[in-house]
């Protein structure tokens, strides 16, 4: 019943080497019944966009830690993290703190 | 408590996501964008002021840098250093009496040749950080780790410190005060003044010359430098050595243009995990200059680190928020595995409990501040061959009786399997080294705890650059004309049982 939403991703701090050293990303999210919410964002990341290591990236159920997650450029802390429903037209960046990316 | 099926049914909740304000915490007006550490939420304006107010509190605190010293910042091109040179750049434009006030260069290290990168890749990194650097009008220096290989071995040397600068904090404010009155009267003055003519000189000098770069790299000098990094077994050896390398370009460079302070970009973070893996990697004699805010190990040039105060998330959000260029270089380690070397298994350590604990870092953090070294580190009596070769930090392998180096060597020996015909004795006194060459032993003899299991894992040692074979050599030579005296006539000589009669 939802439209599909358009999410505009961006990877930065040497997340971009898992996704072919491409930073920006524009994608769209198909249509479901449900709203999509970040742990659905992460998982279809996981199976559509990794090209690679998906454990750098993804652990569990959540990023890996030492990856910060900026939505709308606010800290997803602020957002509810895993359970904030995303917006059309939504910036998600995605920065890695670690030493190798 | 620490079993591993231990089921906690309900006593542990998992970490609630903290319900905070929207408000900020300090100015209580506008929205919050980000929280830093466990719950203080903070908006746009008041992030950026408590961001550029830490910088200059932490330099202002710790008075090390003297007004008009020339100030190298190492700048890898990371999120950290690059927001470390936006900071100085930020703090230098400010408008006296409150602006920092010394002369900054920048120094980047190419390392595109250890960690296997080609030529265009390295091209178009050193490209995008020249263009960076031009923007903020300071002399830089752009440097390639091949050109460690014609380092001369006086780069080994601790100096002294150049001029007698007292650490109290009187004669810094007198410093101070006397920098700002002498400015004032030089640009009163219709006529120039030599500081004038000096700055002004050295603008010229950088318009024209504005790359460091002396020597072009030719493809043997790269060739050698893989054959040195290829010629060592485990990963943790790798990052050490070049950590090492990394190093002493940097001191080089400080040493001929002039530079007094070198400011590196290590953020609590880092600092943190640092301090663990130096524990871990056995050096824990030198902790404190590693990690503390001033290291003084090198006597003339001191290494400072303005950004141990900040956190690794406060950096980035600080990056993104504010457009903080900065490039993303893959190094040795990147897509590296969690448990490929010590360093990276202590990093996955610590960032994993920060998520559950996030005053982790900050715990580490206060406890290294506690750790100062037990005497004055700048000791001019202090012989050369008790520093270590390649890490200039004090030896601390002397075998005491009962002392956890002699532990460590007893069950080396106990562990090592007995091969026919070598030698028994080794003349350094080391206990199971038997089956390594007589080179490794006479190297390991001037080298610190940690740096001795660096070289272990090298299988080649005339991989080495040439100018830590000379030193070495040099150090050789100068103890055994120190001990010569004392020693027996050759031929005399019945210390060493022989194995082999003849």
């Amino acid at each position: 019943m939802a439209a599909p939403i358009a999410i505009h991703l961006e990877f930065g701090g040497g997340a971009e080497l898992l996704f072919g050293s491409v930073k920006e990303h524009h994608v769209t999210l198909p249509n479901q019944s449900e709203p999509w919410d970040m742990k659905q964002l992460l998982v279809w990341i996981r199976g559509n966009m990794l090209k690679e290591r998906p454990e750098l990236f993804v652990q569990g159920d959540t990023v890996r830690p030492g990856i910060l997650v900026l939505i709308n450029d606010a800290d997803w802390e602020l957002m509810g993290e895993l359970e904030y429903e995303l917006q059309d037209k939504d910036n998600v960046v995605f920065i890695s703190t670690l030493h190798g990316g | 408590m620490c079993q591993v099926d231990e089921e906690y049914n309900g006593q542990l909740d998992h970490r609630v996501t903290p319900r905070v304000s929207k408000k900020c915490v300090k100015c209580k007006e506008n929205t919050t964008v980000l929280i830093i550490r466990a719950g203080d939420a903070f908006c746009r304006g008041c992030f950026k002021e408590y961001f550029i107010h830490k910088f200059r509190a932490m330099l202002g605190k710790n008075r090390v840098i003297f007004p008009g010293e020339k100030v190298l910042l190492a700048v890898s091109g990371g999120p950290a250093s690059s927001s470390m040179l936006s900071q100085v750049q930020e703090g230098l434009s400010r408008d006296a009496p409150k602006k920092l006030r010394f002369v900054p260069g920048i120094i980047y290290i190419d390392e595109g040749g250890a960690s296997g990168q080609s030529m265009e890749e390295r091209k178009r990194a050193v490209a995008q950080l020249e263009s960076v650097f031009r923007a903020t009008n300071y002399h830089y220096h752009i440097v390639h780790l091949e050109q460690v290989l014609s380092l001369p071995s006086s780069v080994l040397e601790a100096g002294s410190s150049a001029t007698e600068k007292p650490q109290t904090g009187s004669s810094y404010k007198a410093a101070v005060d006397h920098f700002i009155p002498t400015r004032k009267n030089q640009n009163q003055h219709p006529d120039l003044s030599v500081e004038n003519a000096q700055s002004l000189l050295s603008n010229l000098s950088m318009q024209e010359v504005q790359n460091g770069v002396t020597s072009p790299i030719t493809h043997e000098h790269t060739q050698a430098l893989q054959r040195l990094f290829a010629s060592v077994r485990t990963p943790t050896a790798k990052e050490d050595l070049l950590h090492t390398l990394r190093q002493h370009l940097i001191l080089h460079t400080a040493r001929t243009q002039g530079y007094t302070k070198v400011m590196m970009g290590d953020s609590c973070s880092r600092l943190a995990i640092k301090l663990l893996s130096n524990i871990s990697l056995g050096r824990g004699a030198s902790l404190a200059t590693d990690t503390g805010f001033s290291d003084p190990r090198h006597g003339d040039v001191v290494i400072v680190r303005p950004m141990r105060d900040y956190s690794s998330k406060e950096i980035a959000y600080y990056n993104r928020m504010f457009d903080i260029p900065s490039v993303f270089i893959p190094g040795l380690d990147s897509k590296a595995q969690d448990k490929a070397s010590i360093q990276r298994l202590t990093e996955s350590f610590v960032t994993k409990l920060q998520t559950d604990f996030p005053s982790t870092v900050s715990t580490i953090y206060r406890t290294s501040e506690k750790l100062h070294t037990a005497c004055p580190p700048q000791n001019t009596n202090t012989q050369l061959s008790a520093k270590c070769l390649l890490c200039v930090c004090a030896l601390d392998t002397k075998l005491e009786e009962f002392s956890a180096y002699q532990a460590t060597l007893i069950s080396e020996q106990l562990s090592q399997r007995r091969g026919p015909g070598p030698d028994q004795g080794c003349e350094t006194g080391d206990g199971g080294c038997c089956s390594s060459a007589k080179s490794t032993v006479d190297l390991k003899s001037l080298l610190c705890y940690s740096c001795r299991l660096t070289i272990k894992d090298m299988t080649a040692l005339d991989a080495l650059p040439q100018y830590i074979l000379s030193e070495a050599e040099r150090r050789r030579s100068q103890m055994r004309e120190e001990i010569s005296e004392f020693l027996l006539d050759e031929e005399e000589n019945e210390a060493i049982p022989r194995v082999n009669g003849s």
